[in-house]
């Protein structure tokens, strides 16, 4: 229990952060037309693929005979790369379906 | 000079994803609003692999890095520019389960980096000479030992967060794909709570145990911690134990959930996974991570609830409604 509210003291500002993100997203995200729910969802999805940082942090600090964390690190980068970026792209081509269909 | 770039660049980052998530929220703005946020992810990442040190040393594994990027770049384009228009959602889903699958990864690597760690040496001299030492080192490695159980309750928060969202988006995958059929039981729900109870319980077992090997006294006077949390097989059993529950409840989340509420609860999974990419934020204090991941578990909580009511249905409605069974479902 203490160790946990020393973590919560040691990252204070970091809670801070956390707490006004939760409140920002949720006025950013309020007034959306239903016709954009799906492009959003998975453009949301393309940005939690910043979780790729850290799989580059992990796999670039790995120690070269370290074969656990140098293959379970790979497949991480892999994966993360493929949500930033399939996220990415599939949502360019969602919403470009979607501007096509409003100017015909 | 290179730490501040890196923390511009992660500043920007995290200013172009809400600047791009609201920009997505208009039909006008939706398409720039993407590049923003992607361009954003872009300057984030560059800046991660070429900027970031730790403890005044530079990343290294460069090959593996840029191999594993050009892997993912390469298959997830094809992937994502084949797709059909109609198989869209269940390619999002794909790439959410990724991502989560990622968080899951990391956090695996990073548990056995923390119970392995070389820190804790075993003190048993009692030469008054080494006593005040020992007591110093001691002091030193319960303070580790507080970090050490804040880091670990961060590590397996990631993990199951992560894992659920993976092992749930590929099940909601094999839905849309119609490869998946409905399944439920009767009693579900109970089993699905009380293997969600026995993953707490399990969690807070482990970082509690992690905080007592920390500092430890014996009848005899003598101060001693444990050479490795490692060495103590009870604690690798318990976090694999609670990696395979995560992916059952995963699983069982999923299964009796309806095919035609599915993007309901790929959008739920999605703020999972933004949670979990949080938790790496915090491990690593990391803005860009924490600032990306909590606005997407956010917003993609209230895209969820958004959804349902657009569907007339409530989120309670869409998770427990159906239950019942098939014909709960409908």
């Amino acid at each position: 229990m203490n160790a946990v509210l020393d973590f919560l003291q040691l990252h204070i500002e970091m809670v801070y952060i956390v707490i006004l993100s939760i409140f920002l997203g949720i006025e950013v995200i309020s007034r959306v037309p239903a016709v954009l729910h799906t492009p959003l969802m998975s453009g949301a999805n393309a940005i939690h693929g910043v979780v790729i940082i850290g799989a580059i942090i992990v796999m670039g600090k790995a120690e070269s005979d370290n074969y656990l964390a140098l293959v379970l690190g790979f497949l991480a980068v892999i994966l993360g790369t493929l949500n930033v970026v399939g996220g990415f792209v599939v949502t360019d081509r969602m919403l470009e379906m979607f501007s096509k269909k409003k100017s015909k | 000079m290179q730490a501040s770039l890196l923390s511009i660049a992660y500043l920007i980052g995290s200013v172009t994803f809400i600047i791009g998530l609201k920009m997505l929220s208009h039909p006008a703005s939706a398409r720039k609003g993407n590049l923003v946020a992607a361009a954003g992810m872009f300057l984030a990442i560059a800046g991660t692999i070429f900027l970031y040190e730790e403890g005044g040393e530079k990343l290294h594994n460069y090959g593996w890095i840029f191999s594993g990027l050009l892997i993912g770049t390469v298959i997830g384009v094809i992937a994502a520019r084949k797709v059909k228009m109609t198989a869209m959602p269940e390619m999002v889903s794909m790439f959410n389960g990724m991502g989560g699958a990622c968080a899951m990864l990391i956090s695996i690597v990073e548990f056995n980096h923390l119970t392995h760690s070389p820190v804790n040496a075993v003190l048993n001299d009692t030469s008054v000479s080494n006593l005040v030492e020992s007591i110093a080192t001691l002091i030193t490695q319960a303070s580790t030992g507080v970090h050490v159980g804040g880091k670990l309750l961060i590590i397996l928060l990631g993990l199951i967060i992560g894992t659920v969202s993976f092992a749930g988006s590929v099940i909601a995958w094999g839905k849309l794909n119609g490869k998946v059929k409905d399944f439920a039981f009767k009693g579900q729900h109970i089993v699905n709570l009380t293997m969600l109870a026995v993953i707490v319980i399990l969690a807070t077992y482990l970082v509690a145990v992690i905080n007592d090997s920390y500092v430890m006294v014996n009848e005899n006077g003598r101060y001693f911690t444990h050479g490795s949390i490692g060495v103590l097989p009870e604690i690798n059993i318990a976090f694999y134990i609670i990696l395979a529950l995560s992916i059952a409840y995963g699983v069982l989340f999923v299964m009796p959930i309806g095919g035609a509420d599915m993007p309901v609860v790929i959008s739920l999974l999605n703020s999972f996974t933004g949670v979990a990419a949080a938790c790496g934020g915090f491990l690593y204090n990391n803005p860009v991570m924490l600032t990306g991941g909590i606005l997407v578990g956010s917003a993609g909580t209230i895209l969820t609830i958004l959804m349902c009511k657009a569907m007339n249905r409530s989120l309670k409605n869409v998770l427990i409604g159906s239950f019942g069974g098939p014909k709960a479902g409908g």
